[in-house]
């Protein structure tokens, strides 16, 4: 599929004059060294947007398509199929929604064999015709093999003489003599309809029939109502049936895009609710790029329709790739409840490791599986406690430590997870309460226009805080995600300072954001504030910048085999 | 009831009771909403003998709409024991879903129904049928069952994504339907 698509990124241009020098190595800022709340619009208006000149790693090139570019995308596809074999834009369209809008492959096959084409894709009946005498050899050198199948029953013909075939059969192959719908028998019903078949029914009965498969069943492709007839509806004839319904021919539009979206790779359809805008993103149109690329997109509608081009796993997962984050995905959701209970209500077998469950009073355990008797307790084998166990004198007998020592072992690759799962699960927790902090910071704003001669437009950077705030809570939660399945190693540690930075301000921005206000303090915490967001916002570039270049590298190493490594 | 359907069934009314297929009888159509009609398998068969009773409902979209068809199982009745038919008395016929065409009547479905169970070699439940039983929705329309050769791909997050309607989708072995 060709990717040349034209659109306009008007948003970009504004921001290439500015100052680019992109210093990485940002050392925390002292209070008195502050920065103007203009500098730190500019700073984040820099992380925001792709600048054309320079892209970050992080972040990847796509564009984004109205569905009017779309339809004229297909437009394009099915008048060069029309014009190539000679065929109508109705035919070709079928033809083309036949083979998933694969125009390479349509055209080979329709050079191979067109007539078997025509029928699969519910142009033509089958032909009832005797096989036409040979063309003229000039055309018949367009074809390049001949298949077994068409074969056998004609002798060799050329694309161009079946084209025209096509062509005839656009004339009803049969006339029946009724003029009495078979569907709803009512004889003062006139006008009858029918596709190239020749199954006559009422020009009413196509109506609700074909508004019935588009509106409720969301069909694009309408078979002929006669039973066991496959020959599918061309777009010009639903349009004259349903003459004056718009909204279902503008409906059955939108499916055909639909269609067109979801058999190009380069394209996706933005999944926010209503929204009609697709993206194209050919750098993450393959499986394997995935590994390498965490393909986050936004549509045209809105900025704030942001979802990732490769799943649809979380809109922004960065900085941890696709399969990483659903293998991660997939382990919570199997895992992180029943793991918890495991920890705090079980114990492990010392003998053969069965996890076991304490589900009466007594201490004396005996495992199911192997048989071998111990105390609760200690977890010493019973045998030392004879009768004695009351006092469980024998807890500090070595065999006791032991075993005490393997529940450790054993129980630390669960700890180890529950470390990463509990901190995954409170930024997640933490972001969906920024909505409430949110509300707050509002509240605040408003409260400091009152009590300090700040205008409306000075105090909004609360608002860009708890924005900045809710955005690297995303990261810090995908990081720990990532650091589960990273190799321990240099890289490993050099990431979790990383993270641990962006955790620090994160931390501390919000609680700058908690903090009470009074009038004397006001421009001293909205400078604090202001300094310690664009920190925040550059160092949660770092993170993403880095784990992205990362990748890029291939500097990161995973403990599990991840899909396409 | 719209005059469509009401034209359609009085036509089908009278073509059945002029010359009905051999093996089927109408028993009750008091109105055009419900009809009962009794089937008999012909010739030599599993079910030689068995006498089955049918129930069609038909909504005001008939014969756009494919009828509701099911095998009345009640103390009386018993749907006949068959691959395709669950005990309820749901039957997962491509006729009653996807192959429906507005041309077909319901004298054409007892017709396809009987050939159904005459190429019968083996008297048998679905797969499943007691999950299936036990989930199934009143009407066997909103079971969408997949039929013999038909591949379905769900994938559930992009269902979701894609803002549809949720609903529901039971697995059961080679057999998938989904309840809305």
């Amino acid at each position: 599929m060709s990717s040349d698509y034209e659109f306009s990124d008007d948003d970009n241009e504004y921001y290439d004059g500015m100052d680019m020098d992109d210093d990485e190595d940002v050392e925390e800022q002292d209070d008195d060294s502050g920065i103007s709340e203009e500098e730190m619009d500019i700073e984040l208006a820099r992380g925001g947007l792709t600048s054309a000149g320079k892209r970050k790693a992080c972040e990847v090139d796509f564009d984004t398509v109205t569905q009017d570019a779309v339809e004229a995308l297909i437009r394009r596809d099915v008048e060069h199929i029309s014009s190539i074999f000679g065929v109508s834009e109705d035919v070709a369209s079928l033809l083309l929604r036949h083979m998933e809008w694969n125009k390479e492959r349509l055209i080979e096959k329709y050079m191979d064999t067109p007539t078997e084409i025509s029928v699969k894709a519910g142009v033509t009946v089958t032909p009832p015709r005797p096989p036409s005498p040979p063309p003229s050899g000039r055309l018949a050198s367009i074809r390049s093999k001949s298949s077994a199948l068409v074969a056998k029953r004609t002798t060799r013909r050329s694309a161009a003489e079946s084209a025209s075939r096509s062509k005839v059969v656009t004339e009803p192959l049969v006339q029946p003599e009724t003029t009495i719908c078979q569907i709803c028998f009512d004889d003062e019903q006139s006008e009858m309809n029918a596709l190239s078949c020749g199954h006559k029914f009422c020009v009413d009965c196509w109506a609700a029939f074909i508004r019935g498969k588009i509106r409720e069943e969301g069909e694009i492709n309408i078979r002929c109502m006669a039973s066991e007839c496959s020959l599918i509806a061309p777009d010009s004839f639903i349009r004259t049936v349903l003459s004056g319904d718009d909204d279902t021919i503008k409906r059955h539009q939108e499916l055909i895009v639909r269609h067109y979206v979801s058999c190009n790779k380069n394209l996706k359809f933005c999944p926010y609710p209503g929204c009609t805008y697709t993206v194209s993103c050919p750098s993450a149109a393959s499986k394997s790029a995935l590994t390498t690329i965490v393909p986050t997109v936004h549509c045209g509608a809105s900025e704030n329709h942001i979802f990732c081009f490769g799943c649809s796993i979380d809109a922004d997962h960065r900085p941890v790739i696709c399969p990483v984050a659903k293998l991660w995905l997939k382990k919570c959701q199997d895992d992180s409840e029943t793991a918890n209970w495991i920890k705090s209500n079980t114990k492990e077998c010392s003998k053969c490791q069965s996890t076991i469950e304490k589900n009466g009073g007594c201490n004396h355990m005996t495992c199911k599986k192997c048989k071998y008797e111990f105390c609760w307790v200690c977890m010493g084998p019973w045998s030392e406690h004879g009768t004695s166990w009351y006092n469980c004198n024998r807890y500090d007998e070595s065999s006791g430590v032991e075993a005490r020592d393997a529940q450790a072992r054993s129980r630390a690759s669960l700890e180890r997870y529950l470390h990463y799962y509990n901190r995954w699960a409170n930024h997640e927790q933490s972001a969906k309460l920024s909505v409430d902090l949110y509300a707050k910071t509002e509240k605040k704003m408003e409260e400091m226009q009152i009590t300090s001669n700040l205008t409306w437009i000075e105090v909004q950077f609360a608002k860009k805080a708890v924005d900045e705030v809710f955005k690297c809570r995303m990261t810090l939660k995908w990081t720990y995600a990532m650091a589960y399945y990273l190799e321990k190693g240099n890289q490993k540690e050099l990431f979790e300072d990383n993270q641990r930075d962006l955790e620090r301000a994160v931390e501390d921005l919000s609680e700058l954001l908690e903090s009470p206000i009074e009038a004397e303090n006001i421009p001293k915490l909205r400078q604090q504030i202001t300094d310690k967001t664009v920190y925040v916002h550059k160092r949660n570039e770092i993170m993403l910048e880095d784990t992205a270049q990362g990748f890029l590298e291939g500097r990161w190493k995973w403990n599990v085999d991840v899909e396409g490594f | 009831m719209s005059s469509i359907s009401v034209r359609r069934l009085q036509k089908e009314l009278r073509e059945i009771n002029k010359d009905c297929p051999q093996g089927i009888k109408l028993v009750k159509a008091d109105d055009f909403e419900t009809w009962y009609l009794t089937l008999e398998v012909l010739g030599e068969s599993l079910y030689k003998g068995e006498t089955f009773m049918l129930k069609f409902r038909f909504d005001a979209q008939y014969p756009i709409s494919s009828p509701s068809v099911t095998f009345v199982a009640d103390d009386k009745h018993q749907p006949p024991l068959h691959s395709h038919v669950y005990s309820n008395g749901h039957i997962c016929a491509n006729i009653l879903g996807d192959g429906w065409s507005p041309v077909l009547s319901v004298s054409a479905v007892c017709i396809s129904l009987q050939s159904m169970l005459a190429s019968s070699r083996k008297k048998e439940r679905p797969e499943g049928n007691d999950r299936y039983v036990q989930y199934a929705p009143d009407d066997p329309k909103k079971s969408r069952f997949v039929y013999e050769g038909m591949h379905l791909i769900l994938d559930f997050q992009e269902l979701y994504f894609a803002d549809l309607t949720p609903y529901t989708v039971h697995f059961l072995d080679d057999r998938i339907w989904e309840v809305s």
